[in-house]
């Protein structure tokens, strides 16, 4: 697999990966069956089943300690699971140590060797594989004109920026031309706006390469925003896997509604006052809006009268809380995202009257 | 009026004359680091690299055979008499010992330090620590005279040979040309383990250090990238070990160069440079070719750094 590989190609491949639900094994790249790793009595990861289809971009989302990194560790070969079974296309790891599988690691701190120039640190892994000077050096180049960081070689890690070292840690990861790339919570030590010009050539780059790309964030809108499916952790075990879209408008629990992105979680008795039984239910904030007054909402919205008791600007948005009454709602609030080109929004205190479609009421499962 | 009190005085001011100093030094930071500089730098500057200096002034008087008296102009005769064949041998039985110590305390420290830095963890780092310091704390003549009981023909080592029915192995040992000797407390073989033994937590202790530092991903790195362990190693853990490495071979490799105790209590009879040194300025008052005697390890030590510095040994720093 060249690393200048066209952009059409690419494109291409994660396309199609994103229409079949259930792959067959050779569109497979990372397969976990039932896999657990403890650590005295922390089950780090705990009978985890996941397939991440070759070409993807997946995301591990989930908060610090839900097993997410010890996933991509298991997968790099740096654990060891204690039960359960792991393939890389196909092939069983399990005994296989870190130095023999054709995956590589962009690692958090992006552990370059301190000792060696930018263009040796990207080169290393050629220069263990026996190539001679000529060749590495060239190949590593081509590596660093892929992550735009040209112009450097010759400078040690220590004198490069947080953002170039990135991009020396994904040059040194991708110069061997992995099966499938392993990204470390990459972005976590990038100011905002680095981080999010990174998002988007990360994004660019895994459909010009087709490589696999499997990304440890506990940052919900960077898994959103950049992967093609992701699966949601929750203490050592994944609670939801699908598509960014899947798993944002369909939470299948109150974990994952409430950790991707923020939720109105409904309890039954709430959602069957308002409109009939539905369970516990999931209303997104951007969904509901605000009746002028006077206007009649549409036959299929469900209507709710409140006070507003907070309200807060972030710049694109206002987001309102909006208490329901207490007696027939038991004290529910509702939070409320704006639009703030909407113009002026009422004030704390104000009674406000609120729609949202039928639809936007997602049924979860109650645990 | 307590509130008035504090409107008022939005800086408070006055107070004695120490918390006056103490304002001054702290709205100064260069001033204080002067004041917290300056004793530790004269003693630095005038007591230890003056008398050096002086030292090596010596070296190029000389003293006049018939007098013994110093006589105080500048010549390089003393360092003539220094070359001669007899002088040369010390040098080079010193230098010899002092590399064969320095590359013997490195292959053992390192898997110690190795395991110290990277695996011992609370009471068992507690415990590495107290295993390596706890030698220093006695005096270091007990523990030499009682290597020289250890390694006696009637000492512990010889009757350990015999019950194992290894005398022959010593024996073997023993008879080696120039290393060997009529026991081992009296054998270069028995001045080394003494030198070893003594310096080697001067080795283990800049070892560890410098391992700490190594983070345990840039390991995990190397091997992400294919290099088995023994390429990480050569790649990764020793290059970056190196400076340690260096550090504590400074110590091994000086510390063996100056010592005039062991190579007297345990040994042959042949003199060590420290031991030339002793018996010149000493017993034969001549402080020109002591001088002259101490120069040396100085000009081995500034080569050898020169060295290790082309190498790339402080690349890491």
């Amino acid at each position: 697999m060249p690393l200048d590989r066209a952009g059409g190609e690419g494109a291409a491949v994660t396309s199609d990966s994103a229409v079949t639900s259930e792959p067959t094994a050779a569109a497979v790249a990372v397969r976990f069956q039932k896999v657990a790793r403890h650590f005295g009595e922390v089950r780090a990861v705990d009978a985890v089943d996941l397939a991440i289809r070759a070409g993807e971009f997946f995301a591990l989302l989930g908060p610090s300690g839900s097993g997410k990194t010890t996933c991509l560790r298991l997968v790099a070969g740096f654990e060891q699971p204690d039960a359960g079974h792991i393939e890389i296309f196909g092939e069983t790891v399990e005994g296989v140590p870190a130095y023999r599988r054709n995956v590589n690691t962009v690692f958090q701190d992006y552990a370059l060797f301190p000792h060696m120039t930018v263009l040796d640190n990207v080169a290393y892994a050629l220069r263990i594989r026996g190539l001679g000077k000529a060749e590495r050096h060239d190949k590593a180049r081509r590596a660093l004109a892929l992550v735009r960081l040209e112009g450097y070689d010759d400078r040690r890690p220590v004198q490069l920026s947080g953002g170039q070292r990135q991009r020396v840690a994904l040059a040194r990861a991708l110069v061997g031309e992995p099966k499938v790339l392993l990204l470390d919570e990459p972005l976590g030590a990038l100011d905002l706006k680095l981080r999010e010009q990174m998002q988007v050539e990360l994004k660019e780059l895994q459909q010009r390469l087709g490589i696999t790309f499997v990304f440890v964030t506990h940052d919900q809108g960077e898994a959103l925003s950049m992967s093609d499916r992701l699966a949601v952790f929750n203490e050592g075990r994944i609670m939801q896997v699908g598509t960014p879209e899947e798993i944002y408008d369909a939470p299948r629990n109150r974990f994952v509604a409430g950790f991707v992105g923020s939720s109105n979680v409904l309890e039954p008795q709430v959602a069957d006052a308002l409109c009939g039984t539905r369970g516990l239910c999931s209303l997104r904030p951007e969904r509901v809006r605000l009746l002028a007054p006077g206007e009649a909402a549409a036959p299929e919205e469900v209507v709710a009268e409140g006070r507003v008791t907070s309200l807060q600007f972030h710049g694109a948005t206002r987001r309102l809380a909006v208490a329901l009454p207490a007696t027939t709602l038991t004290g529910t609030t509702l939070h409320v995202t704006l639009s703030s080109a909407l113009g002026l929004p009422p004030q704390a205190g104000a009674t406000v009257r609120l729609a949202w479609p039928r639809s936007a009421m997602h049924a979860m499962d109650d645990v | 009026m307590a509130d008035a009190a504090l409107t008022s005085n939005a800086v408070e001011r006055g107070g004695g004359g120490l918390r006056r100093f103490s304002d001054v030094l702290v709205t100064r930071p260069r001033l204080l680091l002067l004041i917290l500089l300056a004793p530790p730098l004269v003693w630095l500057g005038v007591v230890y690299l003056g008398s050096l200096f002086a030292l090596l002034l010596q070296s190029f008087f000389s003293i006049d055979e018939f007098s013994g008296l110093i006589q105080h102009e500048f010549t390089l005769k003393t360092y003539g008499e220094l070359l001669q064949p007899a002088n040369l041998d010390i040098i080079l039985r010193t230098v010899t010992m002092a590399a064969c110590v320095t590359l013997a305390s490195a292959a053992i420290a390192f898997p110690i330090a190795y395991y110290a830095a990277r695996y011992a963890r609370g009471r068992w780092k507690a415990l590495f620590y107290l295993a390596v310091m706890l030698p220093l704390w006695s005096s270091y003549l007990v523990r030499v005279y009682s290597w020289k009981l250890i390694l006696a023909k009637e000492g512990i080592l010889n009757w350990v040979f015999a019950e194992l029915h290894l005398t022959w192995l010593l024996d073997v040992l023993l008879a080696l040309p120039v290393i060997g000797g009529p026991s081992l407390s009296i054998s270069y073989i028995g001045t080394f383990l003494v030198f070893l033994y003594i310096w080697l937590p001067f080795m283990i202790l800049p070892i560890q250090a410098s391992l700490e530092r190594v983070p345990g991903s840039l390991i995990e790195a190397s091997g992400d990238l294919g290099a088995t362990p023994r390429q990480a190693f050569a790649t990764v853990i020793l290059p970056l070990a190196l400076p340690g490495i260096v550090a504590g071979s400074i110590f091994t490799f000086s510390l063996t160069l100056g010592d005039y105790i062991i190579p007297q209590i345990v040994g042959s009879s042949r003199l060590f440079i420290g031991q030339a040194v002793y018996t010149h300025q000493g017993t034969a008052g001549n402080i020109p070719l002591a001088a002259a005697f101490t120069v040396v390890p100085i000009v081995i030590m500034g080569f050898y750094l020169w060295g290790a510095k082309k190498l790339g040994a402080f690349n890491a720093l």
